[in-house]
């Protein structure tokens, strides 16, 4: 396995989702880790703007080419907006998985959510010993 | 515990990422799946496929025997040549696909499936009981099967044989020596490109890899997982047990009818016979992707809103850049062109019936 690349200032979910969180509203993608395990993206299925999801809901899919996988929701909130660049060129998310690789975006979002979730630190720790 | 192949260090040795596949540990990817794809449609791959089974079937009485369990008449075959056929049940449903290669007429070797293997042997022993002069041995784990496909394949092989192996033509096989070790080689594989199947004592795995990587990494060979070699054969229509044929559909369902060999006796004849008469219900399909989507085992086929078959295999398309699949649909929708839809998960995504296969050289 090659060295994954972990983002300060993130918060995690042990499906490897990260989630940057402003004020009310928040950027959801797959971790670098994520985007390792699946190998190369081949399809990104992205939600539709307005759905409403609650924390760790499945949110939408990616898709590589042997494997489904769901990609939860960080946090609750509505869709406001989805990186429509990804249906033409999937294997952004595993080229930049923590910037142009960004799945989608939510509004509504209740920041006291994240105390579920891993930070940088913890999260690199579960991916230490889930690779053992 | 997972049953490992001769090679298991040597795939881990390479980062290969290990799954179980039929209760084998099995490398399913090296470095990147599509380059091991593409490295098998344009230089050569090598696959270890040696979780794969083999039977030895010798005596005066092997004719009969696999008269009897094959679908596909070994009349007038001839020694030194392969053969794709069926096992099938009473049912006419299909217990493995497998190859059978004769040595002569009273020595065979029958290569199965993996998952499938322990089954097959069960069968083979029952009906060998009756035959009086035949001896069935399961040489499973003592052989080790290498696949090295591609263009490049025989130019690799070549360096390392004082064979001429341009002498085995498709679907035939020689017993030679790959680098000083003997075994059997035929011109055949899982990938619709050119290349050999080798079967060798487990011994010499180790060396005969290693010498085929080095001699053949100049060349752009990749060490391949079953990853790629989904992808190579579903490109190609080719069948995988237990997701495109099994004991629920019969060879005249699946693309196998040219398998079958109506003029001899065999077990599950009179089923199939019957079928024919009545008319087949589904047809196995292969289908491309019109919008946006994969299909994959087991997503339900509709037609008109009307639930019609099953996705049996699916997968992004590399050398097409399509995204293709083959499924089960009712017998009236087989024909090219047929447009259908695809549930993936809650849509109905639009697939056009198209010919198999989708990849020819």
């Amino acid at each position: 396995m090659s060295e994954h690349k972990f983002q300060e200032g993130l918060y995690y979910t042990k499906s490897h989702e990260w989630v940057k969180i402003e004020g009310d509203t928040a950027t959801v993608g797959i971790s670098d880790t994520a985007q390792d395990l699946l190998t190369d993206v081949v399809f990104v299925e992205l939600p539709k703007v307005g759905k409403v999801v609650k924390q760790l809901d499945t949110a939408c899919v990616v898709e590589s080419v042997k494997s489904v996988s769901d990609v939860f929701a960080p946090v609750g909130g509505t869709i406001s907006e989805v990186n429509t660049a990804l249906e033409k060129a999937p294997e952004t998310v595993n080229q930049d998985a923590f910037g142009a690789g960004w799945i989608f975006k939510m509004t509504g979002v209740n920041a006291a959510e994240t105390a579920n979730l891993l930070d940088v630190n913890a999260y690199k720790e579960f991916v230490a010993t889930e690779a053992h | 515990m997972l049953l490992k192949t001769p090679l298991n260090a040597v795939h881990k040795q390479l980062n290969a990422r290990m799954v179980d596949f039929g209760g084998w540990e099995m490398p399913v990817v090296y470095t990147n799946q599509i380059e091991e794809h593409n490295a098998v449609r344009n230089a050569a791959g090598l696959f270890d496929v040696s979780h794969m089974g083999e039977f030895l079937i010798t005596g005066k009485d092997s004719f009969a025997l696999i008269q009897e369990l094959c679908t596909k008449s070994i009349e007038g075959m001839e020694d030194g040549k392969v053969h794709l056929t069926v096992f099938c049940d009473e049912n006419g449903g299909i217990i493995d696909d497998l190859t059978i290669y004769k040595h002569n007429a009273e020595q065979y070797m029958l290569v199965v499936n993996a998952g499938t293997m322990p089954d097959d042997f069960e069968w083979c022993k029952k009906h060998a009981e009756k035959y009086r002069e035949v001896k069935l041995e399961n040489v499973s784990d003592k052989i080790t099967k290498l696949d090295l496909q591609g263009p490049k394949a025989q130019e690799i092989l070549q360096k390392i044989s004082d064979t001429d192996l341009s002498l085995i033509n498709r679907y035939w096989f020689k017993v030679i020596k790959i680098d000083g070790v003997e075994m059997v080689v035929s011109r055949s594989g899982y990938t619709g490109e050119d290349g050999f199947e080798l079967y060798l004592r487990t011994e010499y795995s180790e060396q005969i890899w290693n010498k085929i990587m080095e001699v053949g990494k100049p060349l752009g060979l990749l060490p391949c997982g079953l990853g790629s070699r989904d992808t190579l054969r579903t490109e190609c229509g080719m069948m995988l047990y237990g997701h495109d044929i099994d004991r629920q559909h019969t060879p005249l369902e699946a693309v196998y009818s040219w398998v079958v060999s109506f003029e001899k006796d065999f077990v599950g004849k009179p089923a199939l016979q019957k079928q024919q008469e009545e008319g087949l219900k589904r047809k196995l399909v292969g289908f491309e992707m019109v919008d946006r989507g994969i299909a994959r085992n087991p997503y339900p086929i509709y037609f008109n809103g009307e639930e019609v078959g099953v996705v049996t295999s699916g997968t992004p398309s590399p050398t097409t850049g399509k995204n293709i699949g083959m499924g089960y649909v009712r017998y009236d929708l087989r024909k090219p062109d047929t447009m259908i839809d695809i549930k993936i998960r809650d849509n109905f995504v639009k697939a056009k019936v198209v010919k198999l296969p989708f990849y020819k050289k």
